[in-house]
């Protein structure tokens, strides 16, 4: 009886000061993560509010229809549809790029490549996506278009195309490294399947792997995509600041996130209209590439799933 | 049947589910201080959920619910009062695979006295420990080592030493020399022998021999019938009753299947 | 062929010789996929090389940028990059690492927790110019700290919070789960368990993720333009509330420059910005290989 005395008085106390010292960690913690809520909040709240006296003054419709932007001029249009379509041009020219040849690079290191060549690969592949994009710029500025210009010389010193060269091979090391992931989650027990069946290399990837991966290789063209539309200093350097609505990829343009670059640049008064127009081209952007980065990161969760 | 112990753990009604899954059904008994008791029983009856119960490990993990009791020396370590935390610095437990933290031999066993904010000399409790552990004379000259330079059975025992040093009441052991060879698993047994004097054991193990050897009382667990998945205790003896003349005829068939 | 398979019906014509041609020169392909991005690579750092080389004096880390190549350097924008990095790892780094436990530790499965995930990585992909807005709404002007080095570098550690969480994140999720069982089961708390044990062995993957993520805001120059980061500063960076440029900026503004002079000027501040990424990215590589080896 000694013992669970002793036991009793001694052994199993509460300890109330320990207890509270866990709980508050715990909160802090707790508040650490919610930093990312905040940020969020943050975005739509400084967007949501400039937008909103942007459009007291410019009416949605216009905005969205009329084919001029002029904001910096002395006769101001507000028609952001030139600003889309210098971001779309350039952004569907890079996807001509960086989609192919990400997706065969993928398709290379995940069902070609020896496991030495893809330690060594994947990693010199990264570099090129580690590459500051005003590298990309200058790049894009002092080597491309130059080349540009020797084939076609009507290319204008700047312009859409050589951006989206460039912000291709900025762009292909992401597809290729989502895509791979997405490969390599095929169980081999597929690939298997079909070469049993006396399916060459090519078909058992074009066939079975490609397609069983799919959801997981069109998260990464859609995150590509959204990376292409948000990407900034190439197109700030070399694409231009002429807003005009185009399909000619040799001619000067202007982007949506080149213009937010321009106007954060140049010495315009910050309660004028012409400023807010960053933010209701700023929330354009946002949600352009929301939708596609919550579609992305939903088509990944669902293939990690099936594979698991 | 424990008349002449004082009764160290006592049981009551305890109930474990993992979400859905009733892994534990309807358990009672008592564990005598300072004895050995031996569990054994067919992969997958709920033996090691069944030794997380005594020292509180089930609350880590989410899915799993414990209903009933566990009395401490007459306290119920599952009132809603008492932390987890203090719990296992009472009742201590060894793991089937060894894992000292990944620090100097030294570190290790101070480890636990530390953080309960032990006044003693630590040298001391450690060389002490260490000694209890029975693998002092291997480890005094480098006590500065990374622990997971020792081999496995030295780990293991370190493992002990360092259970050893907060000195707790009760030694849980979940299959403590499942990973080690023949020459380290008696050195293990040998040593739970010393350890008796002064601690009460509780050890998981799959192997007959081991429970017959090393063991005083021995409790058998089962599926508790046909069909169902919820491990129970099935018999429970003094270890040479166990063996020689069990009651149960499952207990029987597992015990001499694994002789014969 | 007819001479393993000579039973060979005619039902089946496989043309197996004509499909594993095609195979190989699908290999070829995708192989020339691989090394067509490492080209356009080298070219690139070549290129950049040979256009800047030349102006990599002493003088060139010594002097503010002027109106003369000659007499330009880098003295502000590298004051302006250190700076803003250390601010940045001094607030993003804790937050950083402790959502990162909250996530793995503490976290349980709910709407809550879920929500916060979802969040991290929509938030990893809003483009880097939105941030820059946020920053400007919300530090510039919100808190008043005007077009400082502190406005900047809050911007910039919004920015990388995500990538410090999930490398964080994954970086504990590493530790053996048996790890912390041998901590809990000697009466250790949560905390101190975190502490002692999960946090010392993660650090070098935390380490690690936190130097990519300062790489990633050494070269990011959108947000801060939008906050307005000035290119052109002829005095040394005094405190946190100082206006500042840095390396990325700097080398935007000689690229926007018509002379020949200042884009030679940008290569060679290219070559400085590259060659401090690089030499990250070394250290990451021997931190986490020093620190493994350890134990
Ligand atoms: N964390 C868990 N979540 C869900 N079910 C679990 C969990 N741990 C154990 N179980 C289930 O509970 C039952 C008992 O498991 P336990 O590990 O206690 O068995 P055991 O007798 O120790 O087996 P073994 O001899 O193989 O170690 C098993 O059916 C197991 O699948
Ligand atoms: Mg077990």
């Amino acid at each position: 009886m000694n013992e669970s005395q002793r036991v009793l008085s001694t052994v199993l106390r509460p300890r109330a000061d320990h207890d509270r010292r866990e709980k508050i960690i715990r909160a802090v913690l707790l508040l650490f993560s919610a930093v990312s809520i905040f940020t969020t909040l943050g975005i739509i709240a400084v967007l949501l509010q400039e937008t909103i006296l942007f459009f007291r003054e410019v009416s949605i419709v216009e905005f969205f229809t009329e084919t001029r932007w002029t904001p910096l001029f002395a006769s101001k249009k507000f028609g952001v549809l030139p600003l889309v379509n210098g971001t779309v041009l350039v952004a569907a020219g890079a996807m001509f790029i960086a989609l192919p040849l990400g997706l065969l690079a993928a398709i290379y290191l995940s069902e070609y490549a020896s496991d030495r060549a893809r330690k060594l690969l994947k990693p010199a592949l990264e570099v090129l996506a580690g590459v500051p994009t005003v590298v990309y710029g200058y790049f894009a500025l002092t080597f491309v278009t130059p080349l540009l210009q020797k084939i076609w010389p009507q290319t204008q010193a700047f312009n859409a195309l050589s951006a989206s060269i460039v912000m291709g091979f900025m762009i292909l090391p992401l597809v290729a490294s989502l895509s791979e992931d997405a490969m390599s989650a095929v169980p081999q027990s597929l690939r298997q399947a079909a070469y049993a069946l006396g399916a060459t290399r090519l078909e058992v990837t074009l066939r079975t792997v490609v397609p069983a991966a799919l959801s997981g290789i069109s998260a990464a063209f859609i995150l590509a995509i959204s990376r292409a539309i948000g990407e900034t200093m190439i197109v700030a350097i070399a694409a231009g600041q002429q807003p005009k609505l185009t399909l000619n990829p040799l001619q000067s343009i202007e982007t949506m996130t080149a213009y937010i670059v321009q106007v954060s640049l140049g010495d315009t008064p910050q309660q004028s209209i012409a400023y807010k127009t960053i933010f209701a081209v700023g929330m354009l952007l946002f949600v352009m590439t929301l939708v596609m980065n919550l579609i992305s990161n939903w088509m990944t969760r669902r293939y990690r799933e099936v594979y698991e | 049947m424990l008349q002449n112990h004082e009764i160290a753990l006592s049981v009551n009604n305890l109930n474990v589910y993992y979400g859905g899954f009733h892994a534990l059904e309807d358990i009672s008994l008592e564990i005598p201080a300072r004895q050995i008791t031996a569990i054994i029983g067919p992969s997958g009856c709920g033996k090691s959920t069944f030794l997380r119960c005594f020292n509180r490990m089930n609350d880590l993990v989410p899915s799993a619910r414990v209903q009933g009791q566990v009395l401490f020396y007459g306290q119920n370590i599952y009132d809603p009062k008492i932390n987890p935390v203090e719990v296992r610095r009472h009742i201590g437990m060894v793991f089937q695979k060894p894992n000292p933290f990944p620090k100097s031999i030294y570190e290790n066993v101070a480890y636990g006295a530390r953080i309960n904010g032990y006044k003693g000399d630590m040298d001391e409790l450690v060389e002490r420990s260490l000694r209890a552990a029975a693998l002092w004379d291997e480890v005094k000259d480098n006590l500065k080592k990374s622990a997971l330079a020792l081999s496995g059975g030295q780990q293991q025992r370190l493992c002990i030493a360092r259970a050893i040093a907060v000195e707790p009441q009760v030694i849980l052991m979940d299959e403590p020399a499942s990973a080690l060879d023949p020459i380290a698993t008696l050195k293990i047994e040998e040593l739970m022998q010393e350890l008796k004097k002064d601690y009460t054991i509780v050890i998981v193990t799959h192997n007959m021999q081991q429970a017959a050897r090393a063991s005083d009382y021995t409790a058998m667990m089962m599926l508790s019938k046909e069909g169902s998945r919820a491990g129970t205790v099935i018999e429970y003896d003094r270890t040479d009753a166990i063996f020689t003349r069990p009651k149960d005829k499952r207990t029987e068939d597992y015990v001499t299947g694994r002789f014969g | 062929m007819n001479g393993l398979f000579a039973n060979e019906n005619g039902r089946f014509s496989p043309r197996l010789s004509l499909r594993l041609r095609y195979g190989r020169l699908f290999q070829l392909l995708s192989l020339a996929a691989v090394t067509l991005g490492l080209i356009v690579l080298s070219v690139l750092i070549l290129d950049i090389i040979l256009d800047g080389y030349k102006w990599l004096r002493p003088e060139f880390f010594s002097q503010f940028p002027s109106r003369f190549p000659e007499k330009s350097g880098l003295r502000s924008a590298l004051q302006g990059s250190l700076w803003m990095i250390s601010l940045t790892a001094l607030m993003a780094f804790p937050i950083g690492v402790g959502a990162a436990i909250y996530l793995e530790e503490y976290a349980s499965d709910n709407w809550l927790t879920r929500f916060i995930e979802i969040n991290i990585a929509n938030l990893a992909g809003v483009p880097s110019i939105i941030y820059g807005l946020l920053g400007l709404g919300l530090f510039v002007r919100g808190l008043e700290l005007g077009r400082s080095v502190l406005a900047g570098s809050m911007t910039m550690a919004l920015l990388v919070l995500p990538i410090l969480i999930v490398s964080g994140r994954e970086a504990i999720r590493a530790v053996p789960q048996s790890l912390r069982h041998a901590s809990l089961a000697l009466g250790a708390t949560k905390w101190q368990t975190i502490q002692n044990h999960v946090l010392p062995y993660a650090m070098p993957g935390i380490l690690t993720g936190t130097i990519l993520a300062m790489s990633r805001a050494i070269g990011e120059t959108a947000p801060l333009i939008t906050i307005g980061a000035l290119t052109y500063i002829r005095f040394d960076l005094k405190g946190p509330l100082d206006l500042f440029t840095v390396l990325p900026i700097q080398i935007f503004n000689w690229v926007s420059l018509p002379k020949a002079e200042f884009q030679q000027l940008a290569a060679a501040g290219i070559i400085v910005l590259l060659a401090v990424l690089l030499s990250l990215n070394a250290l990451a590589i021997v931190l986490r290989n020093k620190l493994q080896i350890r134990w």
